[in-house]
């Protein structure tokens, strides 16, 4: 019964998403209020019925209802209750309901933080989020029920795949569609505009928090399945450049340089058809990366089951969502007009030059992905592209990228002097260079790699602290207030940007030093021996059985001495799970800020002795600190005061929304 | 207006191509290792935990690499053929047990019968990988020099074997 009271659920939502998905835009165009007032109260109608759907099967998997296909296929009796939960959206066909509930997510925050927006605007938007959740219902209803029923029920369930059993799992997936479809906002704004033909600053200024919002949660979201690769996978590696994580990846790209060059829009009026231009395709690889994933195109080691027939369905709703998209972009933008002028040197080029090389980087990316594919099709043969190419073509791309970033917040808007900016950051670049240069002989190994990402991470840092230090010295020259109130009076987004940007730093430094110094030893080891890593004696003092609620364990104790005093005891285990078994390493794992201690357990190689993996990782945190200092970043530029100020004004002066500029 | 419409042409032309990836297999994509040195390893036997197994051991024959489990539902299709192909002595099968259990293994092995020379425990996988394994089965062919000549990604079949596997391994054995 709680099933096909889900399934009725997703029938009735999509009745509401195809009407909120015609009229409100028709609406618009005819100026008819009372079509356009059909946009909101639809939208919370319509997540309250896919909240009712994902209520439904979430209880089926809680409650191991068995006659349900997708329950026996990923849950089992014997799976504790939080991992069935999150089974929800370990299938193909509830991870699609997860993507439609959180669109629906973001449609009611559009309905709930959209009041000083012109209704026409609002409707429109409504109107094409609405559009995009009718074509991913309609592929969930047509070729991948959740609610599918199995007659007569199993006795038990085939288990979620022991790889997701992880508290990283429940959260990655909800984080990362959050990120991916909060970009269906920033494109929603888009398109409506496009329609309306307003694209202004103001236009600018509405998007940008949305946009950054969902920039926020992918990072996150990318940095959750860094870290969940990186401690369960088992052998410390935390990015592989699988095409699944390439299809995270290349959106994040194009969010980036779509944030930077909302700035020039929302500031200089400038980038505008570039910006409308970015808005599309970043939602547009949001999708891709979903065909990618789900109609097993390429292989991954995420591919979920392979069918055609839901290939072809998402192909063609790529065709009418991006193609049509696009086409529109074609008619109307060159209407749009372009923005003010402004020099070769200032900080439109800087920020113009770094949005091309965030989406060449994309496009290589895209390109490294697709490759095997495109050869196949021309029937040229067959290849598979690797990790070396993905690290030969990004690093030398990004690298510049890095040094703009130092340059870029210091430049002038519409013109910048060239002797004004060496002059005011040679003395970063002079500092960056020689702690670049000599900090890896303080750490043991000095390699040209090893300083030139230092001098990387090292620049963006400093350049920043010289970028407040010139701002709060010609403050204060201007206005006489001392050093702190000058601090606390620099608008929030600006301290979002400074701090997004040392996050960058961070993980470089974090990427350049764990590639540079790890140490990894795989020694064969019985109770009693001992090994050094790293500087570090780990003494294995034994194994013991341990049973799982799921699963049975071989634990290892695993003593870490440092000068022949312990520091801590660690327990790597080896899972067998019940139902399939599959083996999983589970890593110990020390974090320390300088440093985390890695050891696993390899294969058991008779006499009680075991193949054991140690691993000496110096900084490798950084990785993930660099992606939460982004994140935190981005949350700090939303709650800049202007978003808020802007709004308060609108509200007190109606209908000035249209007139405001930033 | 023709330069807005650059977008619109490379997404066109980049779904043409999409649509004819849906009809492609990628499982075909075959190994980088093809023509390369088989990479090493030393992993314990299945039959017996105190030996191990090395590619090097092997030199000097032409040789069959499997790369099987027992929680692999396809391996089952293609393991009489490989049954059928070891009653014939014209090429040793050695096998990777590939993320699986000793006991299970064995148990498997028992029921469906054991083409295999000796089986090489990959408990955890991490030889899959330098072997860029997609997915279980998989099955190379190695030469007298160590050098992976072949690789078929999924279960073999009686038609890949009777006319890709056997006629390289004879031109092999020359």
């Amino acid at each position: 019964m709680i099933p096909e009271l889900g399934q009725f659920a997703l029938i009735i939502a999509l009745c509401i998403a195809l009407v909120q998905g015609v009229l409100p835009i028709v609406g618009a165009a005819r100026g008819d209020v009372t079509w356009m007032n059909v946009a909101r109260p639809a939208a919370q109608g319509q997540i309250v019925f896919v909240a009712i759907a994902f209520g439904c099967l979430a209880y089926s998997f809680v409650t191991n209802d068995f006659s349900v296909l997708n329950v026996v296929n990923n849950s089992n009796s014997s799976l504790p209750w939080y991992y069935r939960f999150a089974a929800t959206w370990g299938s193909h066909e509830g991870s699609l309901l997860l993507w439609v509930l959180m669109l629906t997510v973001w449609m009611l925050a559009v309905t709930l933080f959209s009041r000083h927006l012109p209704l026409e605007m609002v409707s429109r938007i409504l109107g094409v989020m609405a559009l995009i959740s009718v074509g991913f219902l309609l592929f969930m209803l047509l070729t991948s029920n959740p609610f599918e029923r199995l007659l007569p029920a199993a006795p038990d369930g085939r288990d979620l795949n022991p790889l997701l059993q992880d508290p990283g799992m429940v959260i990655h997936p909800p984080m990362l569609y959050m990120g991916y479809v909060g970009f269906s906002v920033a494109f929603a704004f888009a398109v409506a505009a496009l329609l309306g033909g307003q694209l202004d600053a103001t236009w600018a200024r509405w998007s940008r928090p949305w946009t950054t919002m969902a920039w926020v949660f992918l990072t996150i979201g990318i940095a959750l399945g860094s870290g969940w690769a990186y401690y369960e996978l088992g052998w410390g590696g935390w990015w592989f450049w699988d095409p699944v994580e390439n299809a995270s990846f290349m959106p994040w790209l194009l969010g980036t340089a779509l944030i930077h060059s909302l700035a020039v829009t929302e500031k200089r009026g400038g980038f505008k058809v570039w910006t409308v231009l970015l808005a599309i395709v970043t939602f547009s690889l949001s999708l891709l990366g979903t065909f990618l994933v789900r109609s097993g195109v390429l292989t991954s080691v995420h591919a979920f089951a392979t069918d055609p027939a839901r290939g072809v369905f998402i192909l063609g709703f790529l065709v009418v969502v991006i193609g049509g998209s696009l086409a529109l972009f074609a008619w109307r933008a060159p209407k749009v007009g372009l923005g003010g002028k402004f020099d070769f040197l200032s900080r439109e080029s800087a920020l113009l030059a770094n949005n091309l090389l965030l989406i060449v980087a994309a496009a290589s990316v895209l390109l490294g992905t697709l490759y095997p594919l495109f050869l196949d099709a021309l029937g040229l043969g067959k290849i598979s592209v690797g990790p070396p190419y993905f690290e030969a073509v990004f690093v030398p791309l990004m690298a510049p990228a890095i040094f703009l970033m130092g340059v870029g917040p210091l430049a002038k808007w519409k013109q910048a002097e060239l002797p004004d900016l060496a002059h005011r950051l040679k003395w970063a670049l002079a500092v960056a260079l020689i702690t670049a240069l000599l900090l890896p002989f303080t750490m043991g190994k000095w390699t040209p790699m090893i300083a030139f990402g230092l001098l990387l991470a090292l620049w963006v840092v400093i350049s920043g602290f010289v970028n407040v230090w010139q701002r709060v010295s010609q403050l204060r020259a201007a206005n006489g207030l001392g050093t702190g109130a000058q601090l606390r009076g620099l608008p929030r987004g600006y301290y979002g940007m400074l701090l997004a940007h040392a996050g960058v730093a961070v993980l470089i430094a974090g990427v350049t030093l764990v590639k540079g110094y790890e140490v990894e030893r795989d020694v064969r080891m019985q109770a009693g021996d001992t090994v050094e890593v790293g500087g570090y004696t780990f003494r294995l003092d034994g194994l013991v059985q341990v049973p799982g609620p799921n699963y049975e364990a071989t634990r290892g104790l695993v003593s870490v001495l440092k000068n022949g005093k312990s520091v801590r005891t660690m327990f790597p285990e080896k899972r067998l799970y019940h139902v399939q078994q599959m083996p999983m390493t589970e890593a110990a794992i020390d974090t320390g800020f300088t440093r985390d201690l890695y050891v696993a357990l390899g294969e058991p190689v008779g006499n009680n002795a075991w193949v054991v993996r140690i691993y000496h990782k110096p900084f490798v945190d950084w990785i993930w600190g660099g992606a939460f200092l982004m994140a935190l970043g981005g949350i700090l530029a939303i709650t800049d005061r202007r978003y808020r100020l802007a709004r308060q004004a609108e509200q007190q002066i109606p209908n000035a929304a249209a007139t405001v500029t930033a | 207006m023709t330069r807005f419409l650059f977008p619109l042409g490379i997404f066109l032309v980049l779904s043409v191509f999409l649509a004819v990836g849906l009809k492609l297999d990628p499982r075909e994509v075959p190994s980088p290792l093809i023509d390369k040195p088989a990479p090493a390893f030393q992993l314990v036997q299945l039959q017996d935990p105190g030996k191990t197994l090395a590619p090097g051991d092997l030199k000097g024959k032409v040789w069959i690499f499997n790369v099987w489990a027992s929680w692999c539902v396809a391996c089952l299709q293609e393991h009489p053929l490989l049954v059928e192909l070891s009653r014939q002595n014209l090429v040793p099968i050695y096998g990777l047990n590939y993320k699986d259990g000793r006991d299970n293994a064995l148990k498997w092995l028992d029921r469906h019968g054991n083409p295999y020379t000796l089986s090489a425990m990959d408990a955890d996988g991490r030889v899959g990988i330098d072997y860029g394994v997609y997915g279980v089965p998989e099955t190379y062919v190695i030469d007298k020099n160590g050098v992976i000549r072949f690789k078929q990604i999924g279960p073999v079949t009686q038609k890949v074997l009777e006319e890709k596997i056997l006629p390289l391994v004879r031109q092999l054995q020359g």
